[in-house]
């Protein structure tokens, strides 16, 4: 058993919460070879973070070690010292967080924060390390790799930070990288250049790896076992391929089943019949910027149906949004409800336009005021465009959480704070539904959700279409949602329409090379794919070099 | 164990220093004063202690549960401003006599022993027109903090309600309201409530209307660009919100926006900043009531009291008990603003996210 890095056992974690401590982490037993990577993941809550950080022998502030073993290449890290636990970390246990962005100081260069660590272990001297930081950079395949190390955190993109990141972990050739989430952040087309980076140096230096995700087919492309966990117990481990081919548990065979949701395509809506919103020809800019966001956008929202816009971050999909809204008057262009043309500005429209409108937010946290009531949040628009009050406003606050399928008793006098992410995202639906709209923009409502939670928002979407013959607008970058819930998809990049259309049509070759491009990149379960896709594209033909050949 | 070296170093510098100046007997003297230093701080701690406990065990959870957490110095801190407020609310029935009864002993002087020329019918004495100081010390609670009180409730509303609205309004607005405030920080605000002050008595003597009234104003609206400058910063986190976006596109009013949605969510920032206001207004009015243009006689305040009383302190060398006398009143004033910060460190650390 020479060859077992980490070897964790019966591993019990604890939070403080409320004056007690409550367990995160309930007895997990973690094997991990020298070489092979280790996929963990669960929903959020399931204490995948937390074990990883445990692996260090590291638990963050209100969290503490309560029981069992953590041993790092024959230490035990539960009772090493921080002296001891100082010369490993960094040198031999490296860590990969989920925002580079974040993670990086931003008054350093990169540069600077690569070489600190083998500096401080004394592996090796700043100049070398330099040089080999430019070795790593290439080997993770960064543009210019010689100068990037010498920009700031905040003039290298989102995937090239992460990269950076990963070069950083690898700086001290460490025995053991874990890898938090390292593209939940990252848009599909980088998130393919991220994988492949990471895969290819993990091989390379044959460093151990524990892989945190809550995206399964992510996590098929990269390790070689893969553990289950829930609410802080392993529900099962086993080999990529037999998990992926042959889950044991219910609990397993629920997280692969959840990407099946779909709902049948409606049919096109006749030519003939007035688009219940149209978006024409809209040129916006922020501010008094000379350079557009969007570029003559145009296309049309039909009563009842669902108009999913894709694209990257970067590509005007919430601009239009705001557009729509009111909240960025167009430079050029005009929205029309009904055929009729809307003020360009929200404080310009009457009171019924704004009531036609409504939006369902990203973030659940900051969409919802957290000092006011559930039964406030909700009850203000119904107070507001009815004029209901007292009694028979509180009705209609029950009613429409009924509709959202939380029980009203128990759920009006909360705040949103006592709410797990789902529950909130519901809130932010009933308060939409509350104005009773005939039109719902979905910014990104599913994408800081976990996959199970998700299905149930998209289901109850799906039912209140069918019941108030409502028409959606629905922003993502998640071309999994799109096949799941649109009727219609529009393409956007760059601020202009790439492609519009039916969804069957869109999502049928031939595509424009963009859209191939995104539905491409998207993983899929079969461990195999990203190995087969790289083949197929070549190693250079991937994330941002691959959207550079579609522009020339 | 490094602290504890420089610590030991520093006590061992500092016994030195007064040997050398004043020779072993001044090493004593400063022993028996520090002696009493640190009995009070034990009482302090003591009583804070059993004061803490008390409440963990007596009040309802409201009240109980976030006891359980606090510090001893915000224990202290509470039960200080409970006693000001207790003797503030109750000083008729507490003092001896009224605030500004004058009595036909002037100059008595404190300790009520009669063969040293005190009275025990005015324990502190009585000042030089003969009030009796104890009386004047619990009511200079009343005014002295009431009108503190007053006065930061008074910046707080205009400051607050500015603040909100360059911060949702942006623009020229924002942009005049914030330079306007720059113009009235660039003046020194002591210097510039004395003008403000002087010229007010002159409104106040052809108007009729008392001096304290403007100073409240005036204090009011000079410390009131402090509040703007936090309710703006504050706000301007709070507006980017997603549901300050949903309240804007429902169309909501400007009042809604700014008082049902963002000042719920400032009030642990602003009630941290309001206790310290809360000083530095209450600094200010003693301050002001010092150099005699503040709050005017007949009224109690202890700004004036320490003016008035402090030529006692020249009988240090052989009275200490009437040399105190002008100490009580600024140590009062020094109390609560101890307390108060104690308080308000507590409400930031609970408001910042740094527990546990």
């Amino acid at each position: 058993m020479s060859n077992s890095l980490v070897k964790v056992r019966n591993l019990h974690i604890e939070g403080r919460a409320d004056e007690t401590w409550l367990p995160i982490v309930n007895g997990v037993d973690l094997d991990l070879e020298r070489g092979k990577v280790l996929g963990l993941i669960g929903e959020s809550g399931a204490g995948k973070s937390t074990i990883g950080l445990a692996a260090m022998g590291f638990t963050r502030d209100g969290c503490r070690i309560s029981g069992g073993t953590v041993e790092f290449d024959g230490i035990d890290l539960t009772k090493a010292s921080t002296a001891v636990k100082r010369s490993l970390l960094g040198k031999r246990i490296a860590y990969v967080a989920q925002s580079a962005a974040a993670s990086f100081n931003p008054a350093h260069k990169l540069m600077d924060q690569h070489t600190e660590a083998p500096v401080y272990h004394g592996v090796s001297s700043r100049k070398d390390s330099e040089a080999d930081g430019i070795e790593l950079y290439r080997k993770l395949r960064l543009p210019n790799p010689e100068q990037i190390g010498f920009r700031y955190p905040h003039q290298v993109s989102g995937g090239q930070l992460q990269r950076a990141m990963t070069a950083m972990a690898m700086s001290c050739r460490p025995d053991l990288i874990i890898f938090d989430e390292p593209t939940t952040a990252l848009d599909v087309t980088t998130q393919i250049e991220v994988l492949a980076s990471i895969r290819d140096i993990v091989e390379q230096f044959g460093t151990a790896a524990i892989y945190i995700t809550h995206d399964l087919a992510v996590v098929a492309q990269m390790a070689d076992d893969i553990k289950v966990l829930l609410k802080g117990d392993e529900v099962e481990q086993a080999d990529t391929r037999t998990m992926l081919s042959n889950p044991q548990q219910e609990y397993t065979k629920s997280l692969w089943a959840v990407r099946s949701f779909q709902r049948p395509q409606k049919p096109t809506a006749p030519t003939s019949e007035t688009p219940l919103v149209t978006v024409r020809d809209v040129t916006a800019a922020y501010g008094n910027d000379l350079v557009p966001v969007l570029f003559g956008v145009d296309f049309n929202i039909h009563k009842g149906r669902t108009v999913a816009v894709v694209g990257e971050s970067g590509s005007g999909k919430s601009t239009v949004a705001r557009c729509i809204t009111g909240l960025l008057p167009p430079k050029k262009g005009a929205i029309e409800f009904n055929g009729v043309a809307l003020p360009a500005s929200y404080k310009k429209r009457s009171k019924n336009q704004l009531r036609q409108v409504q939006m369902i937010y990203q973030m659940a946290d900051t969409a919802l005021n957290p000092r006011v009531r559930i039964k406030d949040i909700i009850g203000r628009p119904v107070e507001f465009y009815s004029g209901l009050t007292g009694s028979a406003r509180d009705e209609r606050v029950a009613a429409l959480l009924e509709q959202i399928e939380l029980e009203p008793s128990l759920y009006m006098e909360r705040r949103p704070t006592e709410l797990s992410g789902g529950q909130k995202q519901r809130i932010g639906i009933a308060r939409a539904l509350a104005a009773e709209p005939e039109f719902i923009i979905c910014d990104e409502v599913t994408s800081a959700l976990d996959q199970l939670v998700a299905e149930g928002i998209l289901r109850l979407l799906a039912k209140l279409q069918d019941e108030l013959d409502l028409a959606y607008m629905f922003i993502t970058h998640d071309l999994a949602t799109v096949r799941a819930i649109a009727d219609e998809v529009v393409v956007m990049k760059e601020g202009k329409v790439v492609e519009a259309g039916p969804k069957d049509v869109v999502f049928s070759p031939p595509h424009h090379p963009y859209t191939d491009l995104l539905l491409s990149s998207v993983p899929e379960m079969d461990p195999d794919w990203l190995t087969r896709l790289l083949e197929e594209r070549g190693l250079e033909n991937l994330g941002d070099a691959a959207i550079a050949r579609i522009n020339s | 164990m490094k602290g504890y070296l420089i610590f030991a170093l520093f006590l061992a510098a500092a016994a030195s220093t007064i040997v050398f100046f004043g020779g072993v007997d001044a090493l004593k003297t400063t022993w028996s004063y520090l002696y009493w230093l640190l009995i009070i701080v034990a009482v302090a701690a003591a009583a804070s202690w059993v004061f803490r406990e008390l409440l963990r065990r007596l009040m309802p959870e409201v009240i109980a549960k976030p006891m359980r957490q606090a510090p001893l110095t915000a224990a202290f801190g509470i039960m200080i401003i409970l006693a000001y407020i207790i003797i503030s609310v109750g000083a008729p029935l507490i003092a001896p006599y009224g605030e500004a009864e004058i009595f036909t002993r002037i100059n008595v002087l404190p300790g009520g022993d009669p063969e040293l020329g005190g009275d025990p019918a005015h324990l502190l004495g009585t000042d030089q027109i003969g009030r009796d100081i104890l009386s004047r010390l619990i009511y200079g609670a009343r005014n002295t903090v009431g009108i503190a009180f007053l006065t930061t409730v008074l910046s707080f509303l205009i400051g607050v309600t500015f603040g909100f609205l360059a911060a949702t309004l942006g623009g020229w607005i924002d942009q005049s309201l914030s330079r306007g405030v720059d113009v009235l920080m660039a003046i020194p605000q002591l210097i510039f409530a004395l003008l403000l002050m002087t010229i007010a008595s002159e409104w106040a003597y052809r108007s009729g209307i008392s001096l304290t009234w403007f100073m409240i104003l005036i204090i009011a609206v000079l410390d009131s660009t402090r509040v703007f400058r936090l309710a703006r910063a504050v706000g301007l986190n709070i507006v980017v919100m997603d549901y300050i976006e949903a309240a804007k596109v429902r169309g909501e009013t400007l009042s809604h926006l700014i008082f049902k949605e963002i000042l719920p969510n400032a009030y642990s920032p602003l009630l941290a900043e309001f206790g310290l206001r809360f000083c530095f207004v209450f600094l200010t009015i003693a301050s002001l009531s010092f150099l005699g243009v503040g709050i005017q006689p007949p009224l109690a305040d202890w700004g004036t009291m320490v003016r008035d009383l402090s030529q006692f302190i020249n009988f240090a060398a052989y009275d200490p008990l009437t040399a105190s006398l002008p100490l009580m009143a600024a140590g009062a004033i020094a109390l609560l603003t101890v307390a108060v910060n104690f308080v308000v460190d507590w409400m930031l650390h609970n408001s910042s996210g740094l527990k546990e």
